[in-house]
């Protein structure tokens, strides 16, 4: 069986197993506690802070945890909206691309309800944001908070995020960078005031997620005031599952530059191969600026669930971003924005520990179900359309 | 390529030389009903796609940028829901 689902999720990282298992030994007290076990609980967990801050370039106080990477995007949308609105401003304005994650989008949805005014800026066919438009709508007067992904967590291109940081400090707007796609893959573009990372796809375990956020940034609690995480984020920290998720960051953060060069030399490969095994294949992305792990594709005339169902069962585990496969019943916005084909989509994303013979492998078995799948697809017949 | 029925079509008023009626059907089957039929119009005619998959809203400009026919719009449907399409046979 061939795990090529990275993106949902990263196998966690041998040394986060071993990191989490110790940590259920000596990390469970309450960190806010003075005695000794405490005390022990909350060395740990500044620890941890210090090895995530160390990694994402910036102070250790900056860093908060969250129960998840989408915790953390609303934390950060309606924490700045929160900390900006004012009778002068009113509600504000936000900026965010088309191609954001569900939560980032959800979130300015959220602020939307309450009078928030929000700017959806466009992608090119790669999913690259339109910069122009981007910045124009974060010069709008009353913005309060700019939005942008360090790369796409669907075809995996890499966004201009310093470009876009660049106008974002001249107009003085902070701007929120969800990383979740990219942190432990590639170091956190410049320029950010509040990023966002999600353990479970760096190798950590689930039910993990982190908030940065700069001091220079104005933020406040758009929940209930609780003193935990630097009054950022309410309720008991999970411990020993943060502890595993720093271990599993600087594991992936040593691992970075190997696993880069092995995953985008088999990416690579699905890239340039599938197109000429599979008629009427459309590979999505960016083909140079983008993640090494991910690599997504639609397969013309065909229903990305059936497609997925079928790779399952030859041994392959992949997603897809079509909306039979979804529980939406609508198409991936991201592709919907790119205006590429939703239909047979599939997302092949590797974990680090892919071998170049399961990629043949998929690349030899792709031609055959795809011909498979064609030929049962209603009543058409396999005639010139293919 | 071109056949005889084609030929007579070539005439044709500029509305819709065929009509294909997706409506209640999933993507890829519009998509499908779309590429297998468009041969049936002559080059330069247009085909009319009725269909309420909101995949479609997407799909359908998308195919006629991969096989390089010519897109021309969608309306909203006046009686139900869902979207007519227009697509003009290039080659």
């Amino acid at each position: 069986m061939a795990y090529f689902d990275a993106a949902s999720a990263e196998p966690i990282a041998p040394a986060a197993k071993f990191a989490l298992l110790e940590a259920l030994h000596d990390g469970w007290a309450d960190p806010a506690r003075l005695h000794r076990e405490g005390r022990q609980a909350r060395l740990l967990l500044d620890q941890a802070r210090e090895q995530v801050a160390a990694i994402f370039g910036c102070r250790a106080d900056e860093v908060s945890f969250t129960g998840s990477g989408t915790q953390a995007a609303h934390l950060a949308v309606l924490g700045a909206v929160q900390a900006r609105r004012s009778p002068a401003r009113g509600q504000g304005h936000v900026v965010v691309s088309a191609v954001e994650h569900s939560s980032v989008l959800n979130a300015a949805a959220f602020a939307e309800d309450s009078g928030t005014a929000v700017t959806i800026a466009g992608v090119d066919s790669s999913g690259r944001v339109d910069v122009d438009a981007f910045t124009a709508a974060v010069g709008r007067d009353r913005t309060v908070l700019a939005c942008l992904q360090s790369a796409n967590h669907e075809v995996g291109t890499i966004q201009p995020v310093p470009e876009v940081a660049a106008a974002c400090q001249a107009a003085g707007v902070p701007l929120f960078v969800d990383a979740a796609a990219s942190a432990g893959r590639m170091p956190p573009p410049a320029g950010w005031s509040m990023l966002a990372a999600s353990s479970h796809k760096f190798g950590g375990p689930p039910g993990v997620g982190v908030l940065a956020v700069r001091k220079a940034v104005r933020w406040k609690s758009p929940l209930p005031s609780d003193n935990r995480e630097g009054w950022r984020v309410p309720g008991f920290p999970n411990l020993p599952a943060i502890i595993a998720a720093a271990v599993a960051l600087e594991d992936a953060d040593a691992d970075r530059q190997a696993a880069d060069t092995a995953l985008r030399g088999l990416t690579a490969q699905i890239r340039d191969q599938l197109p000429a095994l599979v008629p009427d294949c459309v590979v999505h992305g960016d083909p140079v600026t983008r993640l090494p792990h991910i690599v997504t594709f639609s397969v013309l005339y065909l229903d990305g669930e059936a497609l997925v169902i079928e790779l399952d069962r030859a041994g392959f585990a992949v997603s897809s971003g079509s909306a039979c496969a979804s529980d939406t019943e609508q198409p991936s916005h991201v592709l919907a924005a790119m205006g590429a084909l939703t239909h047979g989509n599939v997302r092949v994303s590797l974990p680090r520990n892919t071998t170049e013979e399961s990629v043949t492998a998929f690349l030899a078995a792709m031609p055959d179900i795809v011909s498979r799948l064609r030929g049962s697809v209603g009543r058409v017949e396999q005639r010139e359309i293919w | 390529m071109t056949s005889p029925r084609d030929a007579e079509r070539t005439s044709a008023a500029p509305g819709p030389a065929l009509r294909i009626d997706a409506l209640g059907k999933k993507c890829p089957l519009p998509i499908i009903m779309l590429a297998e039929q468009i041969g049936e119009v002559s080059i330069g005619n247009v085909v009319e796609v009725l269909a309420d998959d909101p995949a479609t809203k997407t799909d359908v400009p998308a195919w006629c940028g991969l096989k390089s026919h010519e897109f021309l719009g969608a309306a909203d449907l006046a009686t139900t829901a869902g979207w007519a399409y227009r697509v003009r046979r290039s080659y």
